[in-house]
């Protein structure tokens, strides 16, 4: 271990947790200017918990203590999540403990967290939220399981940092099964962190949510740090984007001006990431509950295909 | 000697009231004989407007037979029919209607709440749970009673007995009335297998403002501005309602330029809604791109009415005797060139809608009503028009400026929100149409005249608002101030509909089913 990578490493973690819900914001003020609005604040989600952080905490007669510490459980998953992908360096602390694998199971065990937590309290809308995020969650993550494969065969290793190394920084060539990895991310992204065409985040229909649903009953900081968590899940999905598909740009040592440019890169990525989102979001509709089997199975198609490409095309004898 | 008839050869002798400006029919019958007109009426492919009771002991205190009236207005071929039943003043009761005409059952569970009336019916239970009455008073205090004194009573809660579905892995999901944005409180309750709906059962009255009894002892002219209130999405509608029933009990007919711009303002407000509701039915699939299109062009659309007539949403334009403002040759010409402009650009966003495959996913086949269902049950309005039911009263009884507008119904037999969703599309190009025709024929002269309220008189007003037919039914007294004013929402009826639309649905596609029906809490709740 040495002192940059540990100095690095908080850099990174510190950079998400305060740049997480400014990506959220720019994803609203560009979905705002789509629909020829205009836009609500860049800082709003911030003063949005700013807000929440404020206020008292209600809860439930019968809430157990499942129900008050899953907030804290699932933002710790989500900011460790943000700190293990590879954005600033390759040469973090936290990279040989945690790979492509670990990372999937963080995210799964945040989602059976905030699960248990929406069903604690007893209410249809609870229960009804966590058996839908459950229906979308099984079918997700085999798909995004099947993407980290595909770069993981790339790389030979599923430790991210190996494989951003490997895409970053070994003599260019073009991978054709990466592209079709990259759409079965997209369509993973979109329905894990609840995004049209799955589930809608501004919406106040409690019968149509899937997310929001199992974080109906929660007020105040409980609510904030869901709120700062599912900002995280947007960041570190974003990141890992960033990482497995454009990763040129993330430096390998961990020199001051190293960092400096990586994280210059990173914001403009980010920035054009952002756009993209909400271009998408802006264009589809919400589907129906029951095709959300259809529309993974093809994310979870894709990905396999990706392999399969990889394994014909450019492993070669 | 006035002019009488009988309908379907039985023996009830109706007589029109030539004072209204539509035909209007009115008659007396007993028990059987108002059950054996409406059994002919529903063979005959003819509906239930509304259903209303009336305190009369104060009339005729010695008569004790005639101590309350049930009244029951029925849609003929021939006008606007209106029965009436007297009923005992001890143990007021008529027989059940529902039977017949299902969206009978909840108008007379609100008789029931309101002045103690009870449906009785020797072949089927009836339903006697409360729908008004949110235990907010005790059972038996009836509100529209003459002799019912001014209360107040601690809030109690009272288990209502809703309809539960048993078997292997059937659940309720309750939502409502306070819901998680800030929206109209309606209690709905789902009995569901998974997402899909077995069952839906509503819960309203949730706005209940004591405006029938409010509308007691008003002056005639003051009623029209609460009448206006008692759905704001409706008030051109209501106002004009009541106006016309005013009118028929002062006997008067306002000047002919004030009926043509009453019309205009009736099409300005079924434009304006139908604008939200296009936009309000995207957003509700997550397409909030349509919303804020719609929003826009309402918004345009609004603002213009606030500039031209004073108000935003039309209200208090219309008054008893004429109209409040006039028109200038400018705002015609204003009115003209943003029909051009709404045109244009709703072409436009119907062809996104068209094209739109995710949009066009979740409006396909989703709530469907088929018009089988729709004729059983009397859905009337825009949501009857796209399940193939052709009631519009502003071709089927065309008051003026109506009978020489020539309207074109717009009807889908799908019955889908999407076929909701094309309805209002035609509808809205049908309203721009006539705008530009009642422009272009708007006759000169005096927009008001005088309206003096008589004793002792009836009056009836029936208006094709953007939801269906409103009917206002006004009653004055020795005094000539109101004695009983009665308006009836077309929601009335299309409530049940939403129940059946509902039904093999998933849970998550009923937002979107309810907003294709946009029907009012508040209207059925006075």
């Amino acid at each position: 271990m040495n002192l940059h990578a540990l100095f690095a490493q908080l850099l990174e973690l510190l950079l998400a947790l305060l740049l997480a819900p400014v990506l959220v914001g720019w994803i609203n003020q560009c979905r705002a200017w789509l629909q020829n609005r205009s836009a609500p604040p860049l800082l709003q989600p911030w003063y949005t918990l700013n807000k929440l952080f404020r206020k008292e905490v209600r809860l439930a007669d019968n809430a157990s203590s499942l129900f008050r510490a899953a907030p804290y459980i699932v933002f710790s998953c989500m900011a460790l999540a943000a700190a293990v992908v590879p954005t600033l360096s390759t040469e973090l602390i936290f990279s040989p403990a945690a790979d492509a694998i670990a990372l999937v199971g963080l995210f799964s065990l945040a989602r059976v967290f905030i699960a248990l937590a929406g069903m604690d309290v007893g209410t249809a809308f609870g229960t009804m939220g966590s058996r839908r995020e459950m229906l979308i969650g099984f079918l997700a993550e085999p798909a995004l399981l099947m993407v980290f494969f595909t770069a993981s065969l790339i790389s030979r290793s599923t430790s991210l940092a190996t494989i951003v190394q490997t895409l970053a920084h070994s003599e260019f060539v073009i991978y054709p099964s990466l592209a079709f990895a990259g759409i079965a991310f997209v369509m993973v992204l979109l329905a894990e962190n609840a995004r049209v065409p799955v589930d809608n985040p501004s919406t106040h229909l409690e019968l149509t949510m899937i997310h929001e649903a199992m974080i109906l009953e929660y007020s105040g900081r409980h609510l904030a740090l869901f709120e700062w968590a599912s900002s995280l899940k947007l960041f570190a999905y974003s990141c890992l984007g960033i990482a497995l598909f454009f990763p040129f740009g993330i430096p390998e040592s961990s020199g001051f001006l190293a960092l400096f440019t990586a994280g210059g890169t990173m914001l403009l990525k980010l920035i054009g990431g952002g756009f993209g989102l909400a271009l998408i979001e802006t264009l589809s509709a919400k589907m129906r509950v029951f095709r959300a089997p259809e529309y993974l199975g093809t994310a979870f198609l894709f990905a396999v295909l990706a392999m399969l490409v990889h394994l014909l095309l450019e492993t070669g004898a | 000697m006035s002019e009488t008839a009988q309908f379907f050869d039985l023996p009830i002798t109706f007589t029109r009231q030539p004072e209204h400006v539509f035909p209007a029919w009115e008659a007396e019958a007993d028990e059987a004989a108002l059950e054996e007109f409406c059994i002919a009426a529903h063979r005959a492919g003819r509906r239930l407007v509304a259903l209303w009771g009336c305190d009369k002991r104060d009339r005729q205190p010695d008569v004790p037979a005639r101590g309350f009236a049930l009244h029951v207005a029925l849609d003929l071929a021939e006008g606007l029919a209106c029965l009436t039943l007297p009923m005992d003043a001890c143990a007021p009761r008529f027989p059940d209607l529902a039977p017949i005409f299902p969206s009978a059952g909840r108008l007379q569970r609100a008789v029931r709440d309101m002045i103690g009336a009870e449906p009785v019916s020797s072949e089927y239970p009836t339903d006697l749970r409360p729908w008004l009455r949110h235990a907010n008073w005790p059972a038996d205090y009836f509100p529209l009673r003459h002799d019912t004194p001014d209360a107040s009573f601690p809030a109690q809660n009272e288990t209502y007995g809703f309809v539960r579905v048993d078997g292997d892995g059937v659940h309720e999901v309750a939502v409502g009335p306070i819901h998680a944005g800030v929206i109209e409180p309606g209690h709905f309750r789902f009995s569901a297998m998974g997402e899909r709906v077995l069952r839906l059962e509503e819960r309203l009255g949730w706005k209940h403002k004591g405006i029938e009894r409010r509308f007691v002892g008003m002056a005639l002219a003051e009623g029209a501005r609460l009448a206006g209130r008692v759905s704001g999405d409706t008030t051109v509608a209501y106002a004009w309602a009541y106006s016309q029933a005013a009118e028929a009990i002062a006997g008067v007919t306002p000047p002919a330029r004030a009926i043509w711009l009453r019309a205009l303002l009736l099409e300005r407000e079924r434009i304006a809604n139908h604008l939200g509701d296009l936009g309000g039915m995207a957003n509700d699939v997550a397409f909030s791109f349509g919303l804020m299109q719609f929003s826009r062009l309402k918004e345009d659309w609004l603002r213009l009415n606030a500039r031209l007539f004073g108000h935003r949403y039309l209200m208090d334009r219309i008054v008893p005797g004429g109209i409040a403002i006039d028109l200038s040759a400018s705002g015609a010409a204003e009115l003209i060139e943003q029909c051009d402009t709404i045109q244009r650009e709703v072409r436009a966003l119907k062809a996104i809608y068209d094209e739109h495959a995710g949009l066009q996913d979740r409006f396909l086949t989703t709530g469907h009503l088929a018009p089988e269902r729709a004729r059983q049950l009397g859905t009337i309005g825009l949501v009857g028009r796209a399940s193939d039911q052709h009631w519009d009263l502003r071709v089927d009884h065309p008051c003026a400026p109506y009978d020489e507008l020539e309207t074109r119904v717009a009807t889908h037999a799908n019955g889908d929100v999407a076929a909701r969703a094309l309805v209002r599309f035609a509808e809205l190009n049908e309203s721009l149409h006539l705008i530009r025709k009642i422009l272009s024929g708007m006759p000169s002269g005096d927009i008001r005249c005088d309206v003096r309220s008589a004793p002792e008189r009836r009056g009836f007003g029936w208006i094709e608002g953007w939801r269906g037919d409103v009917l206002v039914m006004v009653e004055t007294g020795l005094d000539g101030k109101i004695r009983r004013c009665h308006c009836h929402d077309p929601s009335w009826h299309n409530w049940i509909a939403l129940e059946h639309a509902a039904i093999d649905n998933i849970v998550p596609d009923f937002p979107v089913i309810n907003k294709s029906f946009n029907l009012s809490y508040a209207g059925p709740d006075l």
